[in-house]
């Protein structure tokens, strides 16, 4: 395959400055609603702000790719003298958790970096974040050509993951003729 | 469809066990909005002057403000609106947080409460899902303890929780309702929760919260955020430190307290100590507090960090949220040098919840009656001998209502009209039965003269705010008129005038401001709160700071793009008096006459009974009230709240 350049999309995320405002869960939802900014709801949210006060923990973590595995095992980790609980870190869309699934349909989020034509100038949840936990940054770095899934196929494969091939083709078959009429 | 608010309330009845989900009419929203205007309106159609507020006939109403869950910055208000206990009329107090954007989340907009539950009980709201649990092991919880516990055992670490602690169990006049980083703490509104075996609501929700005008509002909203930014990077020149930013008091992050501890007064509101900030003192509270603070914290959705997480040792959670002046109320009032005691007894207090403002005035008027000999050795068996360890011996008792803290518990007035033998003479420093900012000045101001006179909702914090609270420095005038783009547009000239010429060639208090300019500078500030108690964005970055990013000029633009109603200025200036006048009704039919408007006694040495009295008598007239301060036939009818006038005449109040 050949090699292209790629513009990689960084969003560095320094937990110390996270004032736990969720200002980014809110305005990610808003960007992603249809039409835009139309509603909010964290729950759609493609970044999630992991916080526990009492134990002082604030986390932003960026919805990842779907899985559809659960992680055999889990880590835990110490810092600071700080428990932190054990997928506080994992952005992935997995079995085992309701993060990053629309809350309606149990469909996958991912963040996609707030793209569109023209291009913003840095993500929305870097732009509202006033206290800089979140900040953007770009480079360039070559990579081998990959073939792409669309939305659709992602969606849809991440229903034939929880429902079975069999069932999501029976639905869709029985969706079409009534469409059809 | 509806848009910014959900179209829906909660309506709860814990004696019946009965939960309904109540679609709301949208004329409501346009004549009242919403938040304070719409409970305002609830409490004057269902409960009744008769009501006693530990009656499960009283309501206990739990609103999102109009705005709140909208992406406009910092509208996450919950309004709490019942009647007080302490002072017997309307109460509200409103606490910033997560909780009300939850409950907008979920499908509501408000979860309305009356009934009294057979044992302790709480709420759960899971989008459609609403139930009430039992909540007997929660008994004698800690509010942060509870709140832990709640989100355990419903396996929904995102819940947002309000509770009661031990004091509003015990019906304590001043127990608050707790929340995160956050209380409402005024008025005790926690009681009214205990009076109905109501331990705690928790709240989750995942629908989507809808917008009218989507495109318009955000630019609006990125605008707001710009100017936040602005403000930030340019505090107001000539002003102390801590009323040059924007959002609550930042006292969390400054380390700056020359202005409250030498401005306010110490002790049970007695005196004052000018020389008490100096670089040593300074240093050990920098030192006291950054050992304390481990992170600056935020409300939903505001970038401003006016709350933090308190490393506390001690307490059963090991820390606590502390926001604004709780840090120095106790201190002070202890008349203790020690801002570690205030970081310690805040974080007990937020635990059993209960108001940082009133409870140390409560305990530190017991003391002064211990030492006057009226309390003895017989009422307070084993009493300390330093202060602090007086704090905490007071504050177990009046928690638990144990002997002498069942008396202390209805706050001092009441508690000294209890006890008697010349302890009356002790309460010197509340209006309308409830306790007062601590001031202690020479000369009248009447300005804050017809805010403490006239403000039912108890607390100045919560009526002040937008102008200096002393003339600028000549220097900063012209440069702060110059972008001061705040005043409303019929009056900002002449308020513009007023910044320039305060201060100069005899402008002095107590007879400048003019009368006339007295009563519009007043008006303007409370107008300016009320708007923000009905859409529930913060005071703190609307009403209250100088200069702050929400105004008269961009608020209708974000409410009409929000809600896809139509209003301007005018309207809704018009829209927020009918709201305070209902607030007024409700509280004239409960029996709020003129009387009951006098700032304490001694706020001020240099006082002026007849220049009061006509500023009082002018201020009434401008509001469209009467000489008792009960809105004018005229007024009520103008605003469309026939109804009111009608059932004030029937009852021979007008």
């Amino acid at each position: 395959m050949a090699k292209v350049k790629k513009k990689i999309k960084l969003i560095k995320i320094d937990a110390d400055k996270c004032n736990g405002c969720r200002a980014c869960e809110v305005v990610c939802s808003a960007f992603h609603a249809t039409p835009k900014y139309s509603s909010s709801n964290p729950a759609r949210s493609r970044i999630r702000v992991r916080f526990d006060p009492l134990k002082n923990v604030y986390v932003p973590v960026l919805a990842g790719p779907y899985t559809a595995a659960e992680c055999p095992g889990r880590n835990k980790y110490m810092m600071d003298g700080r428990e932190f609980d054990e997928c506080a870190f994992c952005p992935a869309s997995c079995p085992s958790r309701d993060l990053f699934k629309e809350p309606d349909s149990g469909l996958p989020l991912k963040c996609d970096m707030c793209e569109q034509e023209p291009p913003l100038e840095e993500p929305m949840c870097v732009k509202w974040c006033l206290n800089d936990a979140l900040t953007y940054e770009e480079r360039e770095e070559e990579v081998e050509e990959e073939e792409k899934l669309d939305d659709l196929e992602i969606g849809l494969e991440s229903m034939i993951d929880k429902y079975g091939l069999d069932k999501v083709m029976d639905t869709m078959a029985r969706i079409a003729i009534s469409k059809k009429g | 469809m509806r848009y910014a608010e959900t179209g829906y309330n909660l309506e709860v009845d814990l004696s019946k066990g009965s939960i309904e989900r109540v679609e709301t009419d949208p004329r409501l929203t346009e004549l009242y909005l919403g938040g304070l205007g719409t409970n305002a309106k609830l409490l004057w159609d269902r409960v009744p002057p008769e009501v006693e507020p530990f009656s499960p006939d009283n309501l206990i109403i739990f609103s999102a403000g109009l705005l709140a869950g909208t992406p406009v910055p910092g509208a996450n208000r919950t309004i709490v609106s019942s009647l007080s206990p302490q002072t017997l009329l309307m109460a509200y107090s409103i606490m910033g947080g997560f909780w009300a954007p939850e409950l907008k989340q979920a499908g509501y907009d408000k979860v309305i409460v009356r009934g009294k539950a057979p044992h302790l009980v709480y709420l759960w709201i899971n989008n459609d899902q609403v139930e009430i649990r039992d909540a007997r092991h929660l008994q004698g919880k800690g509010a942060l303890e509870a709140t832990e516990l709640i989100k355990e055992e419903l396996k929904e670490p995102q819940a947002q929780v309000l509770t009661i602690g031990l004091a509003g169990e015990n019906r304590v006049y001043f127990a608050s309702i707790e929340h995160y980083n956050r209380s409402a703490s005024r008025l005790g509104l926690g009681a009214i929760m205990g009076s109905k075996n109501l331990k705690a609501i928790a709240v989750r929700g995942t629908k989507d919260l809808n917008i009218a005008r989507p495109a318009e509002l955000f630019e609006q909203c990125n605008e707001v955020l710009r100017y936040i930014q602005y403000r930030l990077d340019n505090p107001i020149l000539g002003v102390p430190p801590i009323l040059a930013y924007i959002g609550s008091p930042q006292e969390m992050a400054l380390h700056d307290e020359q202005w409250h501890t030498t401005s306010f007064s110490w002790g049970h509101a007695r005196v004052r100590r000018k020389d008490f900030w100096n670089e040593e003192r300074a240093r050990e509270w920098s030192k006291a507090q950054e050992k304390a603070v481990e992170r600056l914290i935020s409300c939903y959705n505001c970038p401003l960090k006016c709350g933090a997480i308190i490393y506390q040792p001690e307490l059963s959670t090991y820390r606590y949220m502390m926001k604004c002046y709780s840090k120095l109320t106790y201190v002070m009032a202890a008349m203790t040098d020690n801002l570690e005691f205030g970081f310690r007894i805040a974080g007990l207090a937020e635990q059993y919840g209960v108001d940082s403002f009133t409870t140390p005035q409560v305990m530190a008027f017991a003391i002064e009656l211990y030492e006057a000999g009226i309390l003895t050795d017989k009422d307070l068996p084993g009493f300390p001998s330093s202060n602090e360890e007086r704090f905490f011996y007071l504050l177990e008792r009046i928690v638990r209502r144990e002997g002498i803290g069942d008396i202390l518990a209805n706050g001092v007035y009441w508690a000294a009209r209890q006890i008697g033998r010349g302890a009356e003479a002790y309460d010197h420093n509340t209006t309308r039965k409830h306790e007062q900012m601590v001031i202690k000045l020479g000369m009248l101001n009447p300005i804050y003269y017809l805010m403490y006179a006239t403000g039912e909702k108890g607390n100045i914090t919560q009526i002040e705010g937008q102008i200096p609270q002393a003339p600028l420095p000549e220097e900063y005038r012209e440069e702060f008129v110059k972008d001061w783009i705040h005043p409303p547009s019929e009056w900002a000239e002449e308020f513009k005038q007023f910044i320039l010429e305060w201060g100069k060639d005899g402008n002095v208090f107590p007879y400048y401001p003019p009368i006339p300019l007295t009563c519009k500078l007043v008006d303007w500030q409370e107008t300016m709160h009320y708007i923000d108690d009905c859409t529930g964005i913060c005071a703190g970055l609307s009403s209250f700071p100088i200069k702050p990013p929400y105004h008269i000029h961009n608020l209708p633009n974000l409410i009409s793009h929000a809600t896809g109603m139509d209003i301007d200025e005018v309207g809704l200036w018009k829209t927020v008096r009918r709201v305070r006048n209902l607030v007024r009704a409700n509280n004239a039919r409960r029996g709020l006459r003129r009387k009951d408007e006098r700032p304490p006694e001694d706020h001020w040495r240099k006082r002026f009974p007849e220049y009061e009295a006509k500023l009082q008598d002018e201020y009434y007239k401008f509001k469209g009230w009467n000489s008792e301060g009960i809105p004018a036939k005229e007024t009520l009818n103008e605003l469309g709240l026939d109804y009111v006038r009608e059932d004030l005449e029937r009852r021979g109040i007008l």
